[in-house]
């Protein structure tokens, strides 16, 4: 068939197009125009060339928050996506059951962020909070104010709270598609539990796996409003990632240009690893 | 390989049958002999399938037992039963290579490597696939797939039964030819018990030594393709089976002349009729001759398929279908003779005997 070549079909995307640059590019080429220019405010800019870039990647600050991104989403994907997993594969298939689970599995993604992380805040506290509480008189030492690891197990097990569920909806919805045809041939094939999840279920979940897998990475490395409200970033420097570093900088520091190459660099990294993660999950995916 | 026997086995899916309605399987006592090849033929929502996975133990019966060899095995699994079956839709598994999704089975069972070697190679020729044995199973055709789901089955060689539900559906006619004689020559080769469903009539005809009819949740006759053809036990099976079905039309029989609105019929038997019952007679289209003697009929439309006519018509102001050779002329005032021989006689849908 000849292809019909209309240039008057881009109008047709004229209104995308339009809604993204007000959006994204727009917001993002200020970003690029902090990024590369000094201003002591009055609307006056000095150029900067890469000055900010190098001053960035230079310093431990930057490189200490981004290894702590680093580690928080590699904690968080190798508790979320197995439990999440775990979880799925033990959810009701018919009946009363299955409405219930789904609507207490969505419950805590429903909740906003930052009332998350005054849930949690509140939760733990030593003074009044439940947990703290509780932790305290069982003669357990926690008390995420003071100490790191409380912190970061805090911010962990409240990550894990909020976002398991999004592994396990999107785990079911993989394993509910299996037609029972499936389990039956299985049976007569005389497939152990594990054969059945090596491969029936697993390979049937392998999409929506990916797909939880890089929600989950891109969201936990962007991880930002529960850390502020539970934690504030402290104690010390501990629970610092790059999100909460960058608004110190801009907004505390008023550091505009390392702030804005921050910001790119920040983006760069979050668009190189999910390039990198789909790739290889999508190649492994074609040679199976 | 096993005697199958199944005793008065009812099935609802339901937890609290109530009435008749609530059961898929009403009523089925049956023994299917060891290396038998049966076709179980029925249209949809029979209980075909049901009956099957009871038998493979993928579905517990809501009553009765089933006896392997004389065993009890109705509580036993699929596993223990050593059962093999093939799924109308194929299942494979699709991160496996083809070599491996026919050795699954038998590796599940810790056979040793070199039988196993032996029985999926052999397999392997027999689908046709042996090209791809290294490669993996996605991306084939779905008539290959099945052809791995089929071979999954067939490569077991210990195995109590081997059960198709409707197997080839998915396979094109050309191949369903090749794929159904393989199946029958590995029945001849090895005599496996065979249980077949289908409800295409002519791949159950063809396959089965002895075909099982069901009709609403029960088995309505169980015969050879002949007696199936010849002495239907039930209008259903006259209907079903046969290209067209079996002309049943209201009948009053008394005696041994059976009355069709203004014409009467002189049977060569006197049937055994209960009083009240509603009866009919049954003449295969194969059966009437269409000629210048006999009843008059009107006729409405002919049909050439080819290696003969199919005239429909109307007999005494019902409708009849009669089959007519290829050259057969068709007259100016048409009438039919039924043949006698051929008449049979139900009395509220099941067919009636000679009174003794």
């Amino acid at each position: 068939m000849e292809k019909t070549w209309n240039n008057k079909a881009w109008f047709m995307v004229l209104p995308v197009l339009v809604l993204v640059a007000f959006s994204a590019v727009i917001p993002l080429m200020t970003v690029v125009n902090y990024s590369v220019q000094d201003t002591f405010g009055n609307n006056e800019f000095f150029w900067a060339g890469t000055d900010w870039f190098v001053e960035t990647l230079e310093s431990d600050r930057f490189w200490d928050a981004l290894i702590r991104n680093l580690i928080f989403s590699a904690i968080i994907l190798t508790i979320q996506i197995p439990l999440g997993i775990v979880i799925a594969l033990n959810m009701p298939k018919k009946g009363i059951g299955v409405p219930i689970c789904l609507v207490l599995m969505a419950l805590p993604l429903l909740i906003p962020w930052n009332v998350v992380g005054t849930i949690w805040q509140v939760f733990g506290r030593v003074d009044i909070g439940l947990l703290g509480r509780t932790l305290a008189s069982l003669g357990i030492n926690y008390n995420y104010v003071q100490n790191p690891l409380d912190a970061w197990i805090t911010l962990i097990v409240m990550d894990v709270w909020h976002w398991t569920s999004l592994v396990v909806l999107l785990c079911y919805a993989g394993l509910v598609s299996i037609p029972d045809a499936y389990y039956q041939a299985a049976k007569i094939d005389g497939a152990s539990r594990w054969s059945v999840f090596r491969y029936i279920q697993l390979p049937k979940m392998k999409r929506v796996l990916l797909i939880a897998f890089l929600l989950r990475f891109m969201d936990s490395f962007m991880i930002y409003t529960e850390p502020f409200v539970v934690t504030g970033g402290g104690p010390g420097n501990s629970t610092t990632f790059l999100s909460i570093d960058l608004v110190k900088m801009a907004i505390g520091q008023f550091d505009l240009g390392p702030a804005a190459a921050l910001s790119i660099i920040y983006f760069l990294i979050i668009l190189l690893l999910s390039w990198i993660f789909y790739t290889v999950m999508t190649t492994s995916d074609a040679q199976g | 390989m096993a005697r199958i026997n199944l005793e008065h086995i009812r099935h609802a899916y339901g937890a609290k049958p109530k009435s008749e309605a609530d059961y898929a399987l009403r009523e089925v006592h049956h023994e299917w002999n060891d290396g038998g090849a049966y076709a179980l033929l029925g249209p949809s929502g029979c209980g075909k399938t049901t009956l099957l996975n009871i038998i493979s133990g993928l579905i517990n019966p809501s009553e009765g037992r089933i006896l392997f060899d004389g065993h009890d095995v109705t509580q036993l699994s699929t596993q223990e039963r050593n059962i093999a079956q093939v799924f109308q839709f194929p299942v494979i598994y699709d991160t496996m290579t083809v070599y491996d999704n026919l050795a699954f089975p038998l590796r599940n069972r810790h056979v040793p490597e070199a039988e196993v070697d032996r029985r999926v190679s052999e397999i392997i020729e027999m689908i046709g696939l042996g090209g791809r044995a290294k490669k993996t199973a996605r991306g084939l055709t779905a008539d290959q797939k099945q052809k791995i789901s089929l071979g999954r089955g067939l490569v077991r060689s210990d195995v109590s039964a081997i059960l198709f539900d409707e197997p080839l559906t998915v396979i094109d006619p050309e191949m369903k030819w090749v794929l159904r004689s393989q199946i029958k020559r590995l029945h001849k080769q090895f005599g496996f018990t065979m249980v077949y469903v289908t409800h295409d009539q002519t791949e159950a005809l063809t396959f089965a030594d002895k075909v099982v009819v069901m009709y609403d949740g029960q088995i309505v006759q169980i015969g050879t393709p002949a007696e199936l053809f010849e002495r239907p036990r039930h209008t259903f099976v006259g209907y079903f089976i046969g290209s067209p079905g079996m002309n049943v039309l209201p009948a009053q029989i008394a005696g041994n002349t059976a009355a069709i609105g203004s014409e009467s019929i002189a049977l060569n038997f006197l049937p055994k009729i209960k009083s009240g019952a509603k009866t009919e007679l049954g003449i295969r289209p194969e059966f009437v001759s269409l000629g210048r003697e006999g009843m008059p009929v009107a006729i409405t439309k002919v049909e050439d398929i080819g290696r003969h006519k199919i005239v429909r018509a109307r007999f005494a102001d019902l409708p009849i279908s009669i089959i007519v050779d290829e050259d057969g002329e068709i007259p100016a005032e048409p009438r039919v003779t039924f043949d006698p021989k051929a008449i049979n006689i139900y009395a509220d849908s099941w067919r009636v005997g000679e009174e003794a």
